[in-house]
């Protein structure tokens, strides 16, 4: 802690290079448009999860104790187009991702800074189409914008949302090329690809979903926006057209997309489990691959969204047998990382109960998608409560808890200051209890047969969604003071120093927060990632 | 192609020149590979449609016209072809071969797009072909040969599109070209929309037999 004497203030970093808002909106510095990211998402959660908490009100009472159900049509789609489309996936990749993957590999920034920021201006205007399509009266398509009722029947403001996802689109697209273009061209010497932490492994797998998937969003966005404004009608039935064609397209992009959300998060996490375990990853070279592994079978398992859309029942036996596949490489990762902890010096810190509780919670999300990928048992609980638990489990309790686990561990590194660990340790205790307690009754209520995105049910089902509606209270408060304790830590926190958990990782061996130029002079890597136990600057 | 304003050539987050050089390259053949996935939609669509209504298809091709198909493939071939002797111009810091290339492609560019736009579009309109605005056609096949329309407007309309970013960047090469911005050392930007301008090429390869070839008079 000899560093710690030379305090943030009195140094010249990325943070107060420069001031002023120009220097803000102008950077090209990876560092500073991860904040941009961050800042911007944060906005985009609160909003989604104001929806949520409407809608969580509303079903305390079987008729609905709040709004109208047309209102509650807008509210589920705009939770979720703001919470996939510009949360979840622009989240670890956009924020933690831009900070740390010219970091962890010894570089001085991502290979195209400028079109970095034109990213974020791009997300940044989808964003405000999406949010003027909230303003001027809502959307109520859900965020799966599916045909016919997308493109003939709904009056809403379908085509500036729709308009905004496509837009945001691009967004990540470049974000995913920058980041392969970054890994393949710039790491540093001696970094090679089995020296590279398994964060980068994650990014790398996720931006091949984000630049091979994307663009078949886009298109197939493009031709609902065709669709409405000249009835040209592709996925018109009247004309000759699919819908079911859209659904293809659609889920073509929007399951690769959960992996999106997924992958950065498991790679956290392999960060995570071995900085407070003291340890050596187990297998690394299985961790790494099955992100691989992942980010490949994810392309090949979309129609398991469509076993009951009229897809034919040999398709539909293909799509099940593979979806059961792509659990092999994420149980592996779970393996894994439990495998690293037997053994390892744990300490319970802030992050590490984040990472704790996305082993649990995703194991539950993923056990209970083998549930929705067997054909028969996805006949009865199809469209229900119980795949929307299952996607909150992987969601929330899997990506969100990998994201906050995230934010806590490189917060230091980020702003180079300490928040109070004790609140920290407490919020993610709360958001563990709210989290279980919203989303395991919805895996019941799926079961008895309550279908997703209705205002109403039958009087029998009132008590698990009063427990769901409870949960969620707490689920809020749970995210409220992170958000507290994070904004006060910038100001009041103690100074972090540059190593604060004693982690391996190039971003560890700089100052907190970072000079703009991130190291004085290149790294040269000597040893292998995560080398805990090994002596200092040893050759692996 | 994002540092090309940068007063020395070398960026600051790279190395060397040659790192730079590979970045740009890899960088834009990525973006070529998100390209391929998102006219991957559209023919695939139109290959699924294409088997299910195949009569009506054929019908809806015999109604397009294979002269001035025929015509645009060769002068974007030829467009083509005067690009990479641009970049080629571009390697060696040839500037006048480099500006006559590039005025030459943008020229063939421009030519591709009126005669899309005045001859086979306006034609296509009139004939009223255009499904959601004047379509009339009637026929034992009029829904299956206006979902042709629907696929024939937004492919080439994507493509045509895609024909005026390229102008776009084209002519914001031709300014620094003039500036005399280019030369051995560095050409990444003359290269990399060289990439992307066959990339726009190769599309209509495609597209020329799937729309105007296919239904059985080769």
């Amino acid at each position: 802690m000899a560093t710690a004497a030379v305090g943030p203030e009195t140094r010249v970093h990325y943070l107060n290079v420069d001031y002023g808002i120009k220097s803000w909106l102008l950077t090209t510095d990876h560092k500073r448009i991860a904040v941009l990211y961050l800042v911007s998402i944060t906005l985009f959660f609160f909003v989604g999860g104001a929806a949520a908490a409407l809608m969580r009100l509303n079903l305390i009472e079987p008729n609905g104790a709040l709004v109208e159900p047309a209102t509650y049509n807008k509210l589920f789609s705009i939770h979720g187009i703001i919470m996939v489309f510009f949360f979840m996936i622009p989240s670890i990749p956009a924020v933690l991702g831009n900070f740390l993957v010219p970091m962890m590999i010894g570089a001085r920034d991502l290979a195209f800074p400028r079109l970095n920021l034109l990213s974020w201006y791009i997300f940044m205007a989808g964003g405000a189409l999406c949010m003027y399509a909230v303003i001027a009266g809502g959307v109520d398509t859900g965020w799966t914008f599916y045909t016919p009722l997308s493109t003939t029947y709904l009056n809403s403001n379908v085509m500036s949302a729709a308009l905004g996802v496509f837009v945001a689109g691009f967004s990540s697209i470049l974000t995913g090329l920058n980041f392969v273009v970054t890994i393949h061209k710039m790491r540093a010497p001696g970094m090679t690809w089995f020296r590279m932490p398994l964060f980068l492994w994650a990014m790398y797998a996720t931006s091949i979903i984000q630049i091979l998937g994307t663009p078949v969003l886009a298109i197939t966005l493009a031709l609902v926006g065709l669709e409405r404004l000249f009835h040209v009608g592709i996925f018109d039935p009247a004309v000759g057209g699919d819908p079911i064609l859209f659904q293809h397209l659609f889920w073509f992009y929007s399951h690769p997309a959960v992996y999106i959300m997924i992958l950065p998060s498991m790679g956290v996490i392999s960060e995570l489990v071995t900085c407070f375990a003291k340890k050596r990853i187990f297998g690394y070279s299985f961790v790494a691959f099955s992100s691989v592994a992942i980010a490949a079978i994810s392309f090949l398992v979309w129609g398991h969204h469509m076993f009951v859309s009229g897809q034919s029942i040999y398709a539909g036996i293909i799509f099940s047998a593979l979806s059961f596949a792509v659990a092999i490489p994420s149980a592996i990762k779970v393996f894994n990382w439990t495998a690293t902890l037997y053994k390892g010096s744990i300490s319970y810190q802030a992050p590490m109960l984040y990472a704790l509780g996305f082993i649990g919670l995703f194991t539950m999300g993923g056990l209970t998608g083998l549930f929705l990928a067997t054909l028969a048992v996805d006949t009865h609980v199809h469209d229900t409560y119980f795949v929307v638990g299952h996607f909150h489990y992987i969601m929330v309790g899997g990506a969100v808890m990998g994201y906050l686990g995230g934010i806590h561990y490189w917060w230091p590194k980020i702003t180079g200051r300490l928040y109070p660990d004790g609140w920290a340790r407490l919020a993610a205790a709360i958001i563990f209890i709210g989290f279980n307690l919203t989303f395991f009754p919805q895996y019941m209520l799926g079961y008895l047969g309550m279908p997703r995105r209705y205002a109403v049910y039958p009087p029998e089902f009132q008590v698990l969604n009063v427990m769901s509606s409870a949960g969620a209270s707490i689920l809020g408060v749970g995210y409220l003071i992170p958000l507290v304790y994070m904004l006060w830590s910038l100001r009041y926190g103690p100074v972090a120093g540059p190593n604060p958990w004693g982690a391996k990782g190039l971003e560890w061996l700089t100052p907190s927060p970072p000079p703009t130029e991130n190291f004085e002079k290149t790294p040269v890597v000597t040893e292998e990632a995560y080398a805990y136990g090994a002596k200092e600057g040893a050759v692996g | 192609m994002a540092d090309s304003h940068a007063s020395t050539p070398l960026a600051h987050q790279f190395e060397d020149l040659e790192q730079q050089h590979e970045a740009a390259s890899l960088g834009m053949w990525i973006f070529l590979a998100t390209e391929v996935m998102f006219f991957g939609g559209l023919f695939a669509g139109y290959t699924i449609y294409r088997n299910l209504y195949m009569p009506g298809f054929d019908v809806g091709s015999h109604l397009l016209n294979v002269t001035i198909g025929a015509v645009n493939t060769a002068v974007l071939i030829c467009s083509s072809l005067t690009m990479a002797l641009g970049v080629r111009a571009a390697q060696l810091g040839k500037r006048h071969a480099l500006l006559t290339f590039l005025i030459l492609t943008m020229a063939l560019g421009l030519a591709f797009i009126l005669i899309k736009l005045a001859l086979e579009w306006r034609h296509d309109y009139l004939e009223g072909f255009a499904p959601g605005l004047n379509f009339t056609f009637a026929g034992p096949n009029a829904k299956s040969v206006e979902l042709f329309f629907c696929f024939y407007f937004a492919m080439t309309g994507v493509h045509a599109l895609h024909m005026v970013v390229g102008m776009g960047v084209l002519s914001v090469l031709l300014v620094l070209a003039w500036k005399g911005h280019f030369g051995p050392e560095r050409y990444n930007a003359v290269e990399t929309a060289g990439l992307y301008w066959h990339f726009v090429d190769i599309v209509w390869i495609f597209l020329f037999p799937l729309l105007y070839l296919i239904g059985g008079r080769y």
